[in-house]
């Protein structure tokens, strides 16, 4: 129930943000979106994920966000095309993900593949192995550790890359230009 | 926004609270909801929030440039580090039970290291993106 409601107002503010011209209404938002899309994940027990889209959703991106407005105007520019063709092709995309969601299992099916595979031996066996009563952080970061692994990577990779972007532009200032 | 009483007022009361829940999901991660990244995020998003109250030359003081850059690599080595100690112990990379004596209690510790890891470094990243971009604005132009 709650989570439908959220979904709805996640929906309202989709519709808002694609009618609102001014980007700085946009990027509020797309803030107000996200934490909204937090609720929905802690309504779902998934508070994990919650804490990670409030902080990096709602709060980081939507810093960054302004930090970019500051150096573009703020009213968005008229489209110099009609919007026919992604209209259609983010339709088809949408419907044709919507078809897959038929071939899922029910929503907290107990037979559903992904609960039956390695999941029993996971929930069984994770306290006595590890002792880490937390059996998401106890696959996160031991039976899943080459995973995480890759993630800090990424993650790591990301900021060198953001970092060879942006601060070449300081040394030659004038060559950029 | 540098002579809102109100806003440096509220800034000064949460900000405490701020970096000490992150300390608490990064450490207590284990028990409850959390781990490294959500900490490091709520970390940098202090940090952050320090910064847009006081300005960013003065967060740039409280948490220098080497600092940060210094977290992005330290915390991705911390996490190497724990694998490569597995093999130097006589177990597979990333093996844990080898790192002490009880296997659980390697767990543990293996676990700790890890997610300290992945914490360091999504606090350096978040926190390096937002001083570039933060400083484009003012300083390059």
């Amino acid at each position: 129930m709650i989570i439908n409601v959220l979904l709805v107002l996640m929906a309202l503010a989709v519709i808002a943000i694609d009618r609102a011209r001014n980007l700085f209404a946009v990027i509020v938002l797309s803030g107000s979106y996200s934490f909204l899309m937090a609720t929905v994940l802690v309504a779902l027990d998934a508070v994990d994920v919650g804490m990670t889209e409030a902080a990096v959703g709602a709060g980081v991106s939507t810093v960054l966000l302004l930090a970019a407005l500051h150096l573009c105007r703020s009213e968005e520019a008229k489209p110099a095309h009609q919007p026919w063709l992604p209209l259609a092709v983010a339709a088809a995309c949408g419907a044709v993900l919507v078809y897959g969601t038929f071939g899922l299992p029910a929503f907290s099916d107990p037979q559903a593949p992904i609960h039956t595979h390695v999941v029993p031996r996971y929930l069984g066996e994770a306290v006595r192995e590890t002792g880490v009563p937390n059996v998401v952080t106890a696959v996160l970061a031991s039976y899943r550790g080459y995973d995480t692994l890759g993630e800090t990577t990424v993650v790591f990779t990301a900021g060198a890359g953001v970092i060879a972007l942006l601060r070449r532009r300081k040394k030659r200032k004038d060559a950029s230009r | 926004m540098r002579r809102q009483l109100v806003l440096r007022v509220v800034a000064k009361l949460l900000i405490p609270y701020i970096v000490l829940f992150a300390l608490y999901v990064q450490f207590h991660g284990d028990f409850g909801p959390g781990g490294g990244f959500q900490a490091g995020v709520i970390a940098a998003a202090g940090v952050i929030f320090y910064g847009l109250i006081y300005g960013l030359a003065d967060a740039r003081k409280v948490v220098p440039d080497w600092v940060v850059e210094a977290m992005l690599g330290t915390g991705l080595l911390v996490y190497l580090g724990v694998g490569v100690l597995g093999l130097l112990l006589g177990g597979n990379y990333l093996d844990y039970f080898v790192l002490a004596r009880d296997p659980v209690e390697g767990q543990h510790r293996g676990i700790f290291w890890v997610e300290a890891g992945v914490g360091i470094t999504v606090a350096g990243v978040m926190l390096k993106i937002f001083y570039m971009f933060g400083a484009r604005g003012t300083a390059d132009e």
